[in-house]
C-alpha cells in the first residue's frame, strides 16, 4: 500500500489512478441474516498496471472483484465506501452506466471457461454479440480478428464451432477473445486459468500478459496461487476473511511478508514450496526439512519390497461412431512401474494423459484390456469375489472431490462407519471407537460425528474422506486428485496430514495430480504420463533436476512462480 | 441425421404391432357379447347374429381376428363400425375435430405458460410470482372435469361469453373454451418448468459472463436466458401433443366436441373391436411421431446433442 500512495503522490499530478477502491464493504442478505463478505477494502489500480488480489476461497476477493463491474449477485449490495473508475464513483451507479462501461471499458475474463459460453451459441455468435452491444464493427471478419487475437488458431472456420466443440484452453481463449474485444482500459480476470492444466495455463497467461501489454490494458488478477500472482502482477494485494490484510509490490510482499497470514500463505503455497526447495539445492541447503513431510520425522521405510507392480498395462476403450461402427481409443498404453512399500509414487499428466485410468485399473473398478496389475505378489485379475472383497480392504481411494465423493444423506458417522460394517469388523461398540480414532487421527473433533457433509468446509470434508479410507487400516491408498480441489492452506494442511499418517502407519500412496508443485512435496517417486504413454519415470528429485524429457521439462517449466528468484529461507 | 430419422422410423414397427396387440387383446377380453348387446332389448337372432359375428370375424380364435385385422389394415380396408360406416371415414371425421382442439391447446398452454413463467422467473419471490405459482397450484389440484364444468357453467352459460357446447362443425371459435380447458393443466406445468428453468439459468456463468460483455438487461434475456429456458420447455410441449390428443376425452365430454375421445368412448362401451384398435393405432402412431419430432427439435435447440456421430 504505502508504495502505491507513493506513485500516486508522484504521479498524481499526470496520472489518477483507473481504479480506487477506498473502504469498500459488501453485504449480503441471507436468510440467515445479513453476512459481511468484505470490509474495508482498499486498493488501487493505475493505468496499465497489473494488481493481483490474493486469497482463499469465501476471502471476498471474487466478490470485491465483482463489485467493480457491478455484477454481485441478486443479495449482494455495497454498504460503504467507494469504487472509483477514473475518478467517477461506480459502487452505486445505475445499471444503464454500468452497461455502457462493461465491455468497452472494464472487461471480465472469467474463472471457469466450462460454465461461461453460453452452450447453445456458436462461438462467434458470442463474441459478435459484444462487439455489437458496443457499438464496434461485427463483421465475420472482425469476429475472427478479435479470436485470432487471443491465440486461437484457425479462427474464421472456429468461429462457426459450438462451446462444447471446444478443449477448456481454446474456450478460455474464447473468453480472453471477449473479455479484450473491446478494448476495455481495465480488465478483470477472476482465476482465469485455476481450471486448466498446467502447461495450457501458463500459454494462456503469457497470452493474456501480451495483450493486455500491448493494448496497456490495466489487469486485476484474482487468484489463490500466490506464487502465480506474484509472477504475473506488480501489486499484490492479501485478502483474509473479507479484509485487506496486506498489500504491496509483489515481489516486496512475497520476500518480506508481514501479516501472519501472507507469512502463512507464502510458506505453504505449493508453486512457491517447490521453488524454494529448487534455490535451497541451488544453494547446497539440506532440502528434507522443507519437504512437507519432514517436520513429523519420516523413518525411512524399513521394507522396501515391492507392493505393487504394474506390467505393460493397457487399456483400449472403443468409441462409438455411427452404425455399429467403433474406433479404438488406447487411454493407458503399455505402462509399466512398480510401487515400493511406504513410498509415495506420483503419476503426473494433463487431463486425458490416462492417469486417472490407471488408477481406476489398480482399484481394480476398471479391468485392463492387456497387462497386469500385481499386488503383494498377487495378479489381481484373477482374483475371484471372495478375494477382491479382502483386496479391497487392503487398496483404499481417495478422490479429488470432497462434495461429490461422501454421501450427503450419511452423517460424518455413517460415512467413516460404513467400509467397517461393510467388511463385518467388530461390533457396534468397537466400530463407535474406531471411528473415534480415525477422527483423532485427522485431527476432527469428536462431535463431527453427528454431523452431516454439508455442515463441514472442503477441507474437512476430504479429512472424513481420509478417514474413511483410513477405517480398513489399508496398506495402499490411492489418492486420484485428492488435494486438488481444496485452497492451498488447506492443501498444505492435508498433504501434511496424509504425510504424517504414512510414517506412522508405513501406507504406500500411489497419488495421481495434474500438479507438479504437490508432486514436489510429496513424492518419492514420479511417473510421467502423456497421451496413455509413461515418458518418464525416476525419483522426484532426479525427475526435478534434470528431466529427461521435453514433456516434462515443459510441464515443470509451466508451475506459477518458476520466474521467481526466492531466497530459501523465506518461510 | 437421415439414418437416424430412419431408424426411429424403422422403431415405429415393433411399437405398432405391439400396441395394435395389446389394444386388441384388451378389446377381445372385455366381458360381454358385442353382438348380443346390439339387438338390445329385442330377442336375439340367432341367423342375423351369426351373420355378423362373421362379418366381423368374432367367430374366429383371438390370433386369426388380430391377423386378418392387420391385413385389412395393410390392404387399406379398416372394414366397418357396427353402424355399417367405413371405419376410415370414422376416422377422416373425428381426427381433424380433435387435431385442431389439440393444437389450439397446445398454443394456449405455449403462449401463455411461456409469457408468464419467464415474468415469474425473472421475478422470483416477488407479488406476480406468489399469485401465479398459488393459481398454477390450484389448476394442478383440480380434476380437469371439475374446472371443465366451472368453466362451461361461469363463461357458457352465466356469462354467455363462449357457447357452452360444440356445433357438429366445431369451428374454431367454439372450440377456445374447451382448448383452455385441455390446455390449463399442462399450462401450469409449462409455467412452472419455465419458472424453474429461467430461474436456473439465471444463475448460470455464461448469463453473467454475458452481462459482463456489456448487454442489455433485454438482451441477456432474450438471447441467453429464453433460448436456454425454453429447450426443456419445448420437448414437454411436444410431447404433450400426443397426450392431447389422446387425453381428450374428458374434456370432449363436457363439450360434446364430435372427436376422437367421444366416438372412442362410444366404441369401448358398443365393444367395437376394430374401431377402438384403429383409433388407439392412429393415436400411438401420433404419440410416437410427436416424440420423434421432439427428439429432433431437441437436437436443434442444443447443439451439444447429435444424432449423427
Amino acid at each position: 500500500m504505502s508504495a502505491s500512495v507513493e506513485i500516486q503522490e508522484v504521479e498524481d499530478a499526470i496520472e489518477r489512478p483507473l481504479l480506487e477502491i477506498k473502504d469498500l464493504a459488501i453485504g449480503f442478505t441471507t436468510s440467515n441474516g445479513a453476512v459481511n463478505a468484505v470490509r474495508n477494502a482498499h486498493l488501487t489500480i493505475m493505468p496499465g498496471e497489473t494488481v493481483a488480489i490474493v486469497g482463499e476461497s469465501g476471502s471476498g476477493k471474487s466478490t470485491t472483484a465483482l463489485a467493480a463491474i457491478g455484477l454481485l449477485p441478486g443479495n449482494g449490495r455495497v454498504s460503504a465506501g467507494q469504487i472509483l473508475f477514473d475518478g467517477e464513483d461506480i459502487s452505486n451507479a445505475s445499471e444503464k452506466r454500468m452497461i455502457e462501461l462493461r465491455g468497452n471499458s472494464i472487461g471480465m475474463v472469467p474463472q471457469d471457461p466450462m460454465s461461461n459460453l453460453n452452450p447453445v451459441w456458436k462461438i462467434g455468435d458470442q463474441v459478435r454479440e459484444t462487439l455489437k452491444a458496443n457499438g464496434l464493427p461485427n463483421g465475420p471478419d472482425d469476429v475472427a480478428k478479435v479470436l485470432s487475437q487471443a491465440g486461437l488458431p484457425d479462427a474464421a472456420s472456429r468461429a462457426k464451432q459450438y462451446p462444447h466443440e471446444f478443449s477448456g484452453g481454446m474456450r478460455q481463449r474464447a473468453l480472453i477473445a471477449i473479455g479484450l474485444s473491446c478494448q476495455p482500459r481495465l480488465l478483470i480476470a477472476d482465476e482465469p486459468t485455476s481450471a486448466l492444466d498446467v502447461t495450457v495455463q501458463r500459454q494462456i497467461l503469457d497470452h493474456l500478459d501480451k495483450m493486455t501489454t500491448e493494448l496497456s490494458t490495466a489487469v486485476l488478477l484474482i487468484t489463490h496461487d500466490l506464487g502465480l500472482a506474484a509472477e504475473r502482477a506488480d501489486q499484490v494485494v492479501v485478502m483474509y476473511r473479507g479484509q485487506v490484510v496486506e498489500s504491496g509490490p509483489s515481489l516486496e510482499l512475497l520476500q518480506n511478508p508481514q501479516h501472519p497470514y501472507t507469512q502463512r500463505l507464502v510458506a505453504s503455497a505449493p508453486s512457491l514450496a517447490s521453488r524454494r526447495i529448487q534455490a535451497a539445492k541451488e544453494l547446497g541447503v539440506e532440502t528434507d526439512d522443507m519437504l512437507a513431510s519432514a517436520e513429523t520425522g519420516v523413518v525411512e521405510p524399513s521394507k522396501t519390497d515391492e507392493i505393487l507392480q504394474i506390467q505393460d498395462l493397457k487399456k483400449v476403450f472403443k468409441l462409438r461412431s455411427g452404425l455399429g461402427k467403433s474406433t479404438d481409443f488406447t487411454a493407458v498404453d503399455n505402462v509399466s512401474f512398480s510401487v515400493n512399500r511406504g513410498t509415495t509414487t506420483a503419476i503426473v499428466g494433463e487431463s486425458g494423459s490416462g492417469k486417472s485410468t490407471v488408477a481406476q485399473m489398480v482399484l481394480n473398478l476398471l479391468s485392463p484390456t492387456s497387462g497386469k496389475i500385481i499386488f503383494d505378489g498377487v495378479d489381481t485379475s484373477t482374483l475371484n469375489s471372495k478375494e477382491l472383497f479382502a483386496f479391497r480392504r487392503r487398496v483404499q481411494p481417495i478422490f479429488q472431490d470432497p462434495y461429490g465423493s461422501l454421501d450427503p444423506m450419511y452423517n460424518i458417522f455413517r460415512t467413516i462407519e460404513e467400509p467397517l460394517r461393510t467388511h463385518k469388523i467388530g461390533d457396534k461398540a468397537s466400530r463407535e471407537k474406531k471411528v473415534r480414532e480415525l477422527l483423532d487421527q485427522v485431527a476432527l473433533p469428536q462431535s463431527t460425528m453427528q454431523r452431516y457433509p454439508n455442515e463441514l468446509s472442503g477441507g474437512q470434508r476430504q479429512r472424513v474422506a481420509i478417514a474413511r479410507a483410513l477405517a480398513l487400516d489399508p496398506e495402499v491408498i490411492i489418492c486420484d486428485e485428492a488435494v486438488s480441489a481444496l485452497d492451498v492452506l488447506v492443501q498444505a494442511q492435508v498433504l501434511n496430514l496424509l504425510a504424517e499418517l504414512q510414517s506412522r502407519l508405513g501406507l504406500t500412496y500411489l497419488f495421481i495430480t495434474h500438479d507438479l508443485a504437490v508432486v514436489r512435496q510429496i513424492a518419492d517417486h514420479v511417473c510421467v504420463m502423456q497421451k496413455g504413454k509413461l515418458v518418464e519415470t525416476g525419483s522426484t528429485d532426479d525427475v526435478f533436476d534434470a528431466p529427461q524429457q521435453e514433456y516434462t521439462m515443459a510441464l515443470l517449466n509451466a508451475i506459477p512462480g518458476a520466474g521467481l528468484i526466492l531466497p530459501p529461507e523465506v518461510a | 441425421m437421415s439414418t437416424y430419422i430412419l431408424k426411429r422410423f424403422l422403431q415405429l414397427i415393433p411399437v405398432f404391432l405391439g400396441a395394435t396387440l395389446l389394444v386388441y387383446f384388451l378389446v377381445f377380453s372385455l366381458p360381454g357379447d358385442p353382438i348380443v348387446a346390439l339387438f338390445g332389448d329385442k330377442p336375439v337372432n340367432v341367423a342375423v347374429a351369426a351373420k355378423l359375428r362373421e362379418q366381423y370375424h368374432l367367430d374366429q380364435p383371438f390370433w386369426m381376428q388380430y391377423l386378418l385385422y392387420l391385413k385389412s389394415i395393410f390392404t387399406f380396408d379398416l372394414g366397418q363400425d357396427f353402424s355399417g360406416r367405413p371405419i376410415a371415414t370414422v376416422l377422416g371425421e373425428v381426427f381433424p375435430v380433435t387435431a385442431r382442439l389439440a393444437i389450439m391447446a397446445l398454443i394456449f398452454e405455449g403462449v401463455f405458460g411461456i409469457v408468464f413463467g419467464l415474468i415469474a422467473g425473472l421475478r422470483k419471490g416477488k407479488l406476480f410470482d406468489a399469485t401465479v405459482l398459488i393459481a398454477s397450484l390450484i389448476v394442478i389440484a383440480i380434476p380437469i372435469f371439475v374446472l371443465g364444468f366451472l368453466l362451461q357453467f361461469t363463461i357458457g352459460v352465466q356469462l354467455g361469453w363462449a357457447k357452452p357446447t360444440v356445433s357438429s362443425a366445431a369451428t374454431i371459435p367454439d372450440l377456445i373454451l374447451p382448448a383452455i380447458v385441455l390446455g390449463l393443466g399442462s399450462f401450469a406445468y409449462v409455467l412452472r418448468l419455465t419458472r424453474t428453468s429461467v430461474i436456473e439459468n439465471m444463475n448460470a456463468d455464461y448469463v453473467r459472463t454475458a452481462t459482463a460483455k456489456g448487454l442489455s438487461r433485454f438482451q441477456v434475456v432474450r438471447v441467453h436466458i429464453l433460448r436456454n429456458s425454453l429447450i426443456p420447455v419445448i420437448t414437454f410441449l411436444g410431447a404433450d401433443l400426443g397426450a392431447l390428443m389422446g387425453g381428450a376425452i374428458v374434456t370432449e365430454g363436457i363439450f360434446n366436441v364430435p372427436g376422437v375421445g367421444n366416438r372412442l368412448y362410444r366404441a369401448v362401451l358398443s365393444g367395437e373391436g376394430p374401431t377402438v384398435v384403429s383409433i388407439v393405432t392412429v393415436l400411438v402412431l401420433i404419440y410416437c411421431l410427436s416424440n420423434l419430432l421432439v427428439d429432433l427439435l431437441y437436437g436443434w435447440l442444443d447443439p451439444r446433442i447429435r444424432y449423427d456421430s
